[in-house]
């Protein structure tokens, strides 16, 4: 859990910075600007940025934007990224197509 | 569902050295990778390796690579290639994605060794085809034999970024500027004196200011930046370049053992989000470990004994060996681990200030600032000596878990003693026999022959050269000083090329007299000295 957790933390107001449309999720193409208008919507989480923007839920799942977001999320709250949790693990870890999900054997062997 | 004893993820140099732990114990062990090839990292590391012989120091990184995996073939290790582990459930089932189907294993241990992913930084034009990670070229030019690009600007100067910057000037790229937002140099001072001495400018306190080109990258702008990382105006300086790579640190890949409910922490100084584990590498769920990069970023030497701990502990969790027999073993790994986790470097002084090294020479600031020493500190320190006759100079003045020099040196020539992480000291009387071993088998490339009474009015300079073309005896050229400006013409005089130098040919140049303590590189051709 973040050990950031207070919900009505006053974050003060947004304030356009000039890199606002660099690009931070690649994948999604959300900018740095999109992810700071959410964090001022009450977005406190990396769980909560990535349903409410989709950065980081895009081919690669976040594993070159979340480390990014962290620190922009970190930044905002005048946390350290230390205090926030990464966003929720889970399979398939790697993009697979779903027909290849359709084709489910038990107990393979890689030289089959 | 097919069972194994222990699966192990990933086949990089932790979990092939938990595999060999494990099977050599009578464990059905399988391991998996996503990729093509095994060995992780290392099969692209063509650099010889520091530590000691132990930790297999000297060698080259896919060297020790292919060890490995014949060392795991022999103790009956199962590799699995191109077999993506797509989630790890309850009860330790895994979920392998291979060919057009997924499949389902059971291990009564799991061994989580995923390594770790490239960080990126922001700039403007960050997205530009030509910004790549370090890593990734290092994958185009070692594996697939394809240069990433002709002029490249390389932004962090840890070692990541100063190793790749010298594979880069191998593969034929130019190296425009190695670039890092720290006040200093973070990397080993030996790698980027290799690099200052070909002439690569380093700019420490700068960072990227923006990435030029609309479709691809044909410039960069850097900027210096204050204490408070702002931007200086009017510090702006252009290159042009068509590569950008970003060698700013790694981010372990843990999200498997995340999904497995394993107690995680967010931990920057072992590089983001890491399991917790003991120091047996079990992680809160007993029978789970982890080892290497996904348990905090440190470098393959230390992945290689994390490894082989987790595996001698899996052993004994489902009671294949005792507890007297595991703790005995495992002592001796950890002697190893704690051996190099020792000096400047160590992940313990992460972060800290050093100004002196444990015998009390001070650490060289200019190194730090400009990747090379200045020729009057170089004095300072116990390997760099005076001689009547041939004598090796060794410009190795910072702390750090080495120590093949003593080892290459039959004569006594060199000594470090017990603690591997002491500088080289030099006996200048000791009968150095001109066999350039330790030349050739110092992995920072940090020690010259030098005969500073080669004739009345010349020296030479043995040089370590990993560069292809291999100039011939008898080219003519200019001696580059330690920050690579012409300071003299030299005559190469001597290239030898041996196996036992493993592919570090040694250039002998002569020089005239004066120049034998500041000749530290050649370039053939002609070109004005000043």
């Amino acid at each position: 859990m973040n050990k950031f957790d207070d919900r009505f933390a006053d974050i003060g107001e947004f304030v356009p910075q000039p890199d606002d449309d660099l690009l931070v999720c690649r994948c999604e193409e959300i900018t740095k600007g999109q992810i700071r208008h959410a964090i001022h919507d009450g977005m406190f989480t990396i769980t909560e940025l990535r349903r409410f923007t989709r950065c980081g839920m895009g081919l690669c799942q976040g594993q070159t934007c979340t480390k990014l977001i962290k620190g922009i999320l970190a930044r905002e709250l005048g946390v350290s990224p230390d205090d926030i949790e990464t966003a929720t693990a889970r399979g398939p870890m790697r993009p697979i197509e779903m027909e290849t999900l359709s084709h489910e054997k038990n107990g393979g062997s890689c030289n089959e | 569902m097919k069972r194994y004893d222990v699966i192990v993820v990933g086949a990089g140099p932790a979990g092939l050295s938990a595999a060999i732990e494990t099977a050599r114990r009578g464990l059905k062990t399988i391991v998996f990778d996503e990729n093509a090839r095994p060995g992780g990292q290392l099969i692209k590391q063509i650099h010889k390796f520091f530590g000691s012989k132990e930790h297999m120091a000297k060698e080259r990184g896919f060297h020790i690579g292919e060890d490995l995996l014949k060392e795991a073939e022999a103790a009956g290790v199962e590799v699995c290639l191109n077999s993506i582990v797509a989630g790890l459930y309850l009860d330790k089932e895994v979920v392998v994605k291979q060919g057009d189907a997924v499949y389902h294993y059971k291990g009564d241990s799991i061994i989580l060794a995923t390594g770790a992913s490239e960080n990126m930084v922001m700039f403007d034009g960050w997205t530009l085809p030509g910004v790549i990670g370090a890593g990734a070229a290092q994958t185009m030019m070692n594996l697939h034999g394809v240069r990433p690009g002709s002029k490249v600007l390389m932004l962090g100067s840890g070692n990541v970024g100063l190793v790749v910057s010298y594979q880069l000037l191998q593969a034929g790229c130019e190296v425009v500027a190695i670039v890092d937002a720290a006040p200093r140099v973070g990397g080993y001072g030996v790698h980027a004196s290799k690099l200052a001495r070909t002439g690569i400018p380093f700019y420490l306190s700068h960072t990227i200011l923006k990435a030029e080109g609309t479709n691809c990258v044909n410039g960069v702008t850097i900027a210096e930046l204050d204490g408070n990382f702002q931007f200086i105006p009017g510090t702006e300086k252009h290159f042009d370049c068509d590569t950008i790579c970003i060698a700013v640190g790694l981010s372990p890949m843990s999200k498997l053992a995340k999904m497995s409910g394993c107690a995680m922490e967010e931990n920057g100084r072992k590089g983001g989000t890491v399991p917790v584990i003991s120091e047996t590498g079990e992680t809160s769920i007993p029978g789970i470990f982890a080892a290497g990069d996904v348990s905090g970023i440190e470098e393959a030497s230390s992945a290689m004994i994390e490894g082989r701990i987790a595996g001698i502990s899996a052993a004994e969790y489902l009671g294949y060996t005792g507890e007297e027999e595991t703790e005995r073993d495992i002592k001796v790994q950890e002697a190893s681990l704690d051996s190099l986790r020792q000096g400047m470097f160590a992940p313990k002084n992460r972060g800290k200030k050093i100004e002196t090294t444990d015998e009390g020479c001070p650490i060289s600031t200019h190194l730090l600032r400009n990747g090379y020493l200045n020729d009057e500190e170089v004095w300072n320190y116990p390997g760099i000596t005076h001689a009547a006759s041939i004598h090796p100079v060794i410009e190795c003045t910072q702390n750090i878990p080495c120590n093949p020099c003593q080892d290459a040196c039959k004569k006594g020539c060199i000594k470090i003693g017990t603690d591997m992480t002491a500088l080289p000291q030099v006996d200048p009387d000791a009968g150095c026999i001109n066999c350039g071993m330790c030349v050739a088998n110092c992995p920072g490339q940090a020690i010259f022959l030098v005969d500073e009474h080669y004739s009345e009015d010349s020296a030479t300079v043995t040089l370590p050269y990993e560069f292809l073309p291999l100039p011939k005896k008898g080219d003519a050229g200019v001696a580059l000083s330690r920050g690579g400006s012409p300071v003299c013409d030299a005559e190469v005089v001597a290239v030898r090329k041996v196996p036992a130098f493993d592919q570090t040919a040694l250039v002998t140049i002569k020089v005239p007299k004066d120049f034998a303590g500041t000749a530290r590189f050649f370039k053939a051709g002609e070109e004005n000295v000043g």
